[in-house]
Formats: structure tokens, sequence, C-alpha cells
């Protein structure tokens, strides 16, 4: 009996490690930096060459680090959604752009308006590296103390706002 | 004449640049060891020496830069390991969690020898069991 049972078993233990293998996007990297402070850092502001932001930025309030480049194509897609909550006031917003040339991230942001309080410019992934970013658009939720909470890869679309990011939001704005 | 200047200078340019990269061997050499041992999370399944993707390239530039400020190896895989997690590493590290994949395939073949010996062991038996009879 449990010898004919025994290829079935085998089965089923293979049938369940690529249930679980084979349904996960590789492509979305747990971060490390859950719960941890936003690294050090000090870059320039893209609007203001002369201008340098710290990871002081991110505190007092509960805010939204939204990497992107004037080269990315699903940020495109994203920004209608940013320019939304930015003009409703619903989150503060800091933008990361990113591995971008400077005249091409303003004129980016000329052309399809500006969410952002305060856009740090990383062209060469200082900052990209420091916070293992794999790819634009990513995003960061950050609580008043400058601590990464949660980590949302890929575009934010009006779905992920309302159901992920938002209810977030507001619970680390109760905190 | 005009010809012979453009060689020289040519030939100039290509010693002096030669000469620093010789100066710089050593931190290459280096610095190719640590990326052939760190994953592009890009293109997941390259090293960031091979790989063609901006976010490597900057990776390649950091490696380097960190060396350059006298730091270690073991300082500049921690480092990415901090902000990347175990995935950045091509080689997985042995911990609890990578037990099985270390472990589970001399566990599978010592199952199996197990299995080849006694069922040897079985048709040995029933080999001799039809001997006596026959």
């Amino acid at each position: 009996m449990i010898r004919a049972l025994a290829p079935l078993a085998i089965f089923l233990l293979i049938g369940i490690a690529f249930a679980v293998g084979l349904t996960k996007d590789p492509n979305v990297l747990t971060s490390e930096l859950i719960d941890k402070a936003v690294p050090a850092f000090a870059l320039t502001d893209l609007l203001d060459e002369t201008k340098i932001l710290t990871e002081d930025i991110t505190k007092g309030q509960v805010s939204l680090v939204n990497v992107f480049g004037s080269w990315c194509v699903a940020c495109r897609a994203e920004h209608p959604v940013l320019m939304k909550l930015s003009a409703r006031k619903q989150i503060n917003i800091i933008g990361i752009d990113w591995r971008d040339e400077r005249a091409k991230g303003q004129a980016w942001l000329a052309k399809h308006g500006n969410p952002y309080s305060a856009v740090i410019f990383d062209d060469e992934s200082v900052l990209a590296i420091k916070l293992g970013i794999t790819g634009a658009p990513e995003t960061f939720v950050t609580d008043k103390n400058g601590q990464i909470r949660y980590k949302h890869t890929g575009v934010i679309t009006p779905d992920v706002w309302t159901q992920t990011l938002r209810p977030i939001a507001l619970q680390l704005e109760a905190e | 004449m005009k010809h012979f200047i453009i060689s020289l200078c040519a030939a100039l340019a290509f010693v002096f640049s030669a000469s620093a990269q010789t100066s710089n061997t050593e931190l290459e050499m280096q610095a190719r060891d640590i990326g052939q041992s760190l994953r592009c999370v890009v293109c997941q399944n390259q090293s960031i020496n091979e790989s063609d993707a901006p976010l490597a390239d900057d990776m390649r530039k950091l490696i380097r830069k960190q060396l350059g400020a006298g730091k270690s190896k073991a300082e500049i895989i921690n480092y990415m390991q901090d902000n990347y997690g175990d995935f950045v590493l091509l080689k997985p590290p042995v911990q609890s969690n990578t037990y099985i994949l270390w472990f589970g395939p001399f566990l599978l073949l010592a199952l199996l020898l197990i299995w080849f010996i006694r069922a040897a062991g079985a048709s040995k038996a029933e080999d001799t069991l039809q001997d006596k009879e026959s």
C-alpha cells in the first residue's frame, strides 16, 4: 500500500514546490530596508544644483518616496496618479530622479507637472543602491521618523493607492 | 612627417594609457573578483561583471570607488547584502533557510543509494530463492 502511494506522494511534493516557486514574481524582491531609517545621503536637488538634500527631508511627516526617471516609460503611466495625490494634498511625495540627466529630468517635470515636494537627483545610483532599488518606478512609504515602512515595486495605479498604500499611510499617520 | 607624428602620438597615448592601467591592475582584479560574486538585480542570472544593465554599471563604479577608499572585499559585499538581501549574492550563504538547497541533493542521493542497495539485496535474495527452487 505504502509502495503504491509513494509515486503519488513524490508527485504531490514536486507539485507543491512548483506551485510555490513558479507563482512568485522574481522581479519583486523583499526589501531589506523595511523598518529601517532612510539611509544617510547628501545629493543635489534636481531643480536647484546648489541645494543639498539629505535624509532629513523624509522626517516630520508620512511620505511617499518615489523613484522615477525621464527615461522610464512606466513612470509616465504612474505620473497622473501622483499628480492627483499631490493636487488633493493626500500625502507628501518626495521624488528620486534616478540615472537621469538633469536637463531631461527638469524638462520631464516641466512637461508633465511636478507632484514632488522635493526631488533628489541621483544620476549615479548612489542613493538607489543604498535603497536596494532594482528598477523604476519603485516607491517607499516612510513614517514621521523617516523610517521606511513599506516598499511598492512597479506602477502606483489608483487601485494600488486605495487598496494598499493609502491604508498604510493612514495607519502611519495615526501613530 | 605628418604621418610619423600622428603615429608617434598614438603610440605614446597607448603607452600612457597602458601604464595607467597597470597601476590600477590590482584594484581592477579585486573589483572583478567582487563583481563576479554579485548578482545583477536587473538581469538576474548575470553577475554585475557580465551585465549591461545601467544599474550594474553603477554598481561596478561603486565597487571601484569603495576599493579606492580602502574598503575590503567583505565590507563591500556586506554593504550590497545589507541593501539588496541575500539575493544579491550569486553563491547563496549556508544558513537555516538554504539548508535544503545545500544539503537536499546529498540527502536525496543517500536515500536513493539506500533504496538501491535494499532493492538490489531483495532481488538477489529472490534470485537465490529461485536458484534453490529450480
